[in-house]
């Protein structure tokens, strides 16, 4: 606590007290808060931003009183202007006509004045800033409380703390004042508590509020130390910022309940109630969990028993659902799907199959692929996946396999939503593989062709993430096709076709990492590039390439060929007519061009540059004859078309 | 131990000293408390409103034949309108749990997010479901929008879980074996309902009648609405309270006819459109004649 008395200027607290926030969009808030306020322009040493779900806290250092004074010339009449007027302007400024200066400017002398603009105080910037800059915070989904045209924000704000030094700041927002009182934990601590910018996180941490995110981690974390938690930071980082005061605890439920599938029972857990799984020493899911209250202890075993009571009603609803699923076979669910919807106007969920099965026709899709494809929806009638909706394709894919289903079919049903993000690994086999794929297209044409494309950042049906799943599976699972060839001819495919180029641009670019003008290069080339494959084939080589020394020398080469083709408005095709060659540089580059003719540009590289150079250096392609010219442009036309394959050489950027 | 009716009295009792008029059930049956006139008009227009009642809310579908333990064909929601919601709403809720008997300092309290929204009612609200030791006890919702309409004052609602609350303070497994007095089960009052409605629900309900009384309904609901005249001068007295009434039985039997498995996915969509259009053309001419009869 010794940073007060080392930095120069004042400490600047904030908080911004809330009725509970939800917690994933925390993280993003704090952050848009500290961008705002750093558009105030008040300068500070350091900042530190907090929070917990019941406040967002920006606190900064080393502000100034006040800002630096400036002056300001003001410009009056001119010299020649009546003794009055000059008067005038100086009993304006408050000054004497004698202290007024002359100015001597293009337009001619005028009388002046410097005035000094005395730098207006931190306090009054800020009192002016925050309430402006506080409903700027984004929040996804916002509301309003103090009726209609009231200030929205995510939830209502029932206090502000904003101290400078030792002082408020004063200002209003939403009918609240600022102050200096804080709001400690909703039951272990007191509703007012008067702070100060250097006892802030004492005070509130006597009132059992944890500032710190770290620290809440720490504690959650050194709370569990004891028993072996399946980890989780995606859970770990909401119980964080769902709690002011955590404190893990343990609970047991019935070992019975081990008999139904793990993926069940861990979803219950972690999605329905926030808790951990445990596993046992073999790495096996044991009777076990750990819940993370709000509040400091459960010393009579309450929140123990009650948290235990719930998990078995939930469990034991599982497996009613379980067991009343078996009774009917997925198998036995198909013409079920006639009557689920997938959208109103593409139709149902067995259109869908139809069409998947169709797709899957032309991707060489297997007999297992298409065993999948018929099951592999069959799951949502189910009461499980209607009660637990996150399970849909895992929960098919278990029953599948009850159900006496072939191991692969039930491997790509259990697989088949995947790949769901960036980070998520593709479907385990070729089948599913072949299921997500033709799901996913399948999504993408339908809704393309009723006008459902994504439009800003609305994507209902998630039509990004399908694009992105279709171009990983493509590539990184090897799967030879062009993708266009999978699209039906039909009106709306158009837009489709430059959605998907945008996410292989974005595959490459962005996940691949692979330089902007090669990946414009590699789908410009000549020939067709919605074989995916092809396309990261020519992106390696073109890496490769760049590697060599006359790789740029003959790229710029390439580009110039382009050009003087483009000027010259050249159609392309024809034969070369060796006669009309001159002999020395354009023989030269003729015949190597015979010569390396159909190898690949790795290998020729090194030889074709200097002729090409040559070429340029010696050779007027422009020749006053217009066949020589013709042939020449030909000859260029050829030569290009030739190692175009691999890229469209105008778009790669040389030094 | 309290029984089920003394939690219900000590809840009326606590709002009804917060200023809250203490109404009944509505009398027909709906499928949840918001869809009360008392709510779903009340929070319209500017003038501010307290009011608690308990409403049965009948769900076809969560039926189980009185098998289940935890679900119900028709459960017993206490609903709280706060308009406008006062500034320690959360903290006078947490009050209400107190003075059931609940000590909240050992107990795990949480608010987590979850927005509430009712297509049928063109409604929806920011909120939370309130947690308490990791069950379900409340849903906590600032209106924004109803019938369609932005508020103009913004209401907390408050719906108490009663049988979940009970079984929670009772430590009973099975909502069936809850005291409703220290005499009575829950299960001896209710188990008949709840087997007899899933059997009617589920088996016995025709649908071309069901789908019938829908559209009579929906017809006499549309009739009225277009015979509603804002221009004019004797509009004040216009039945749009027994117009609304029609509308909520349409949703009912939508309901229904839901449980039935007679509507698909694709019809479901239209259905609610139906009800929606009818809710909100109620919510917009009460809005009006509000207007005049506050002028």
């Amino acid at each position: 606590m010794s940073l007060a008395t080392e930095t120069q200027g004042l400490r600047f607290l904030l908080e911004i007290g809330v009725e509970e926030i939800p917690d994933w969009m925390i993280p993003g808030a704090l952050e848009n808060l500290r961008l705002l306020f750093e558009k105030l322009e008040v300068p500070h040493e350091s900042i530190t931003m907090d929070a917990t779900p019941r406040r967002l806290v920006l606190r900064a250092d080393g502000l100034p009183e006040r800002q630096p004074d400036s002056q300001e010339r003001v410009m009056g009449p001119a010299k020649s202007a009546a003794p009055q007027a000059v008067a005038g302007f100086a009993r304006k400024l408050g000054v004497k006509p004698e202290d007024l200066s002359i100015e001597t400017t293009p337009k001619g002398e005028y009388y002046s004045f410097l005035k000094k603009v005395a730098g207006r105080s931190t306090k009054d910037i800020l009192a002016e800033g925050l309430p402006a800059i506080i409903p700027q915070i984004y929040f996804p989904k916002t509301m309003y409380w103090t009726g209609k045209g009231g200030v929205r924000f995510i939830r209502p704000i029932r206090w502000l703390v904003a101290l400078l030094g030792d002082e408020t700041v004063p200002f209003e927002l939403a009918g609240v004042p600022s102050g200096n009182l804080t709001s400690g934990h909703r039951r272990l601590g007191a509703r007012e508590v008067v702070v100060t910018v250097d006892d802030y996180q004492r005070r509130l941490r006597d009132h059992y509020v944890i500032l710190s995110a770290e620290e809440r981690r720490q504690r959650i974390a050194k709370g569990m130390s004891g028993v072996r938690v399946k980890p989780d930071s995606a859970l770990l980082e909401t119980l964080v910022y769902i709690t002011e005061f955590p404190t893990p605890i343990t609970g047991n439920f019935d070992p019975q309940f081990l008999q139904l599938p793990e993926e069940v029972l861990v979803t219950v857990m972690r999605h329905h109630q926030k808790y951990f799984s445990v596993e046992d020493a073999q790495g096996k899911l044991a009777p076990q969990f750990v819940a993370v209250m709000n509040i400091d202890a459960d010393s009579e075993g309450f929140v123990r028993s009650g948290n235990e009571r719930v998990l078995r009603a939930r469990f034991n609803d599982a497996r009613f659902f379980w067991e009343t699923d078996q009774k009917k076979k997925l198998v036995d669910r198909m013409q079920d799907l006639r009557n689920v919807t997938f959208q109103k106007d593409v139709g149902s969920y067995y259109e869908k199959l139809t069409r998947m099965a169709a797709l899957a026709g032309k991707l060489g899709g297997d007999a297992d692929a298409h065993r999948a494809i018929e099951l592999c929806k069959c799951d949502l009638t189910t009461e499980l996946v209607k009660e637990f909706t996150e399970l849909q394709g895992v929960v098919g894919g278990l029953y599948a396999r009850a159900q006496g289903e072939r191991e692969a079919v039930c491997t790509a049903i259990y697989d088949h939503y995947k790949p769901e993000s960036m980070e998520d690994s593709l479907p385990r086999n070729r089948a599913g593989m072949i299921v997500s794929l033709v799901d996913k297209l399948d999504t993408l044409i339908s809704c393309f062709r009723v006008g459902l494309a994504p439009t800003g950042s609305r994507d209902p049906f998630g039509l990004r993430r399908a694009a992105q799943g279709v171009v990983r599976i493509l590539v990184e699972g090897k799967i030879k096709t062009s993708l266009f060839d999978l699209l039906p001819g039909i009106p709306g495919i158009g837009p489709l076709r430059d959605f998907l180029e945008d996410r292989v641009r974005f595959y490459f670019k962005e996940i691949r990492g692979f330089r902007y003008d090669d990946v414009n290069a590699a789908i410009g080339a000549r020939g067709s590039w919605t074989d995916l494959l092809e396309v990261e084939a020519r992106l390696i080589r073109l890496q490769n390439l760049r590697g060599t020394p006359d790789f740029e020398a003959l790229a710029a080469g390439f580009k110039r060929m382009e050009n003087i083709l483009v000027q010259a408005k050249f159609p392309g095709g024809g034969d070369i007519d060796p006669r009309l060659l001159e002999p020395g540089p354009e023989t030269d580059l003729y015949e190597e061009y015979r010569s390396i003719e159909g190898q690949p540009i790795e290998n020729v590289i090194s030889k074709l540059r200097p002729k090409v150079d040559l070429f340029f250096d010696n050779v007027l392609v422009n020749a006053p004859d217009v066949r020589v010219r013709q042939n020449r442009l030909t000859l260029l036309s050829t030569l290009l078309a030739e190692f175009s394959t691999i890229a469209d050489f105008s778009e790669i950027v040389t030094n | 131990m309290l029984s089920f009716q003394e939690i219900i009295f000590k809840l009326k009792q606590y709002w009804a000293e917060r200023g809250c008029i203490i109404q009944e059930p509505y009398d027909v049956e709906v499928g949840a408390g918001t869809m009360v006139a008392e709510t779903f008009l009340r929070v319209l227009g500017p003038k501010p409103y307290r009011v608690a009642y308990v409403q049965p809310s009948r769900r076809p579908a969560d039926g189980r034949y009185g098998d289940n333990p935890n679900r119900l064909y028709k459960h017993s929601q206490l609903q709280v309108i706060l308009k406008p919601s006062p500034a320690d709403v959360i903290e006078q809720y947490m009050g209400s749990l107190e003075a059931i008997g609940i000590d909240l300092r050992q107990h795990d309290f949480k608010l987590e997010e979850d927005n509430w929204e009712a297509p049928t009612l063109g409604a929806w609200g920011i909120g939370w479901q309130v947690m308490l030791d990791g069950l379900e006890i409340s849903q906590f919702t600032y209106f924004q929008q109803c019938g369609g309409i932005d508020l103009e004052v913004v209401p907390a609602e408050l719906t108490y879980g009663l049988e979940r609350i009970t079984a929670f303070l009772q430590v009973k497994d099975s909502v069936y074996d809850i005291d409703w007095t220290k005499d009575f089960t829950y299960g001896d009052v209710r188990y008949n309902d709840e087997l007899q409605y899933s059997v009617y629900n589920f088996e016995m309900a025709e649908i071309p009648t069901l789908w019938k009384l829908f559209e009579l309904h929906e017809g006499e609901a549309a009739r009225l609405l277009q015979a509603y005249d804002p221009k004019s001068p004797d509009k004040r007295r216009f039945p749009l309270l027994p117009t609304y009434d029609q509308v909520l039985k349409c949703s009912n039997l939508f309901n229904t006819l839901d449980s039935r498995g007679a509507i698909s996915v694709t019809e479901r969509q239209m259905v609610i459109q139906r009800v929606r259009k009818l809710a909100v053309g109620v919510a917009k001419a009460w809005t009006d004649q509000r207007q005049e009869v506050a002028q």
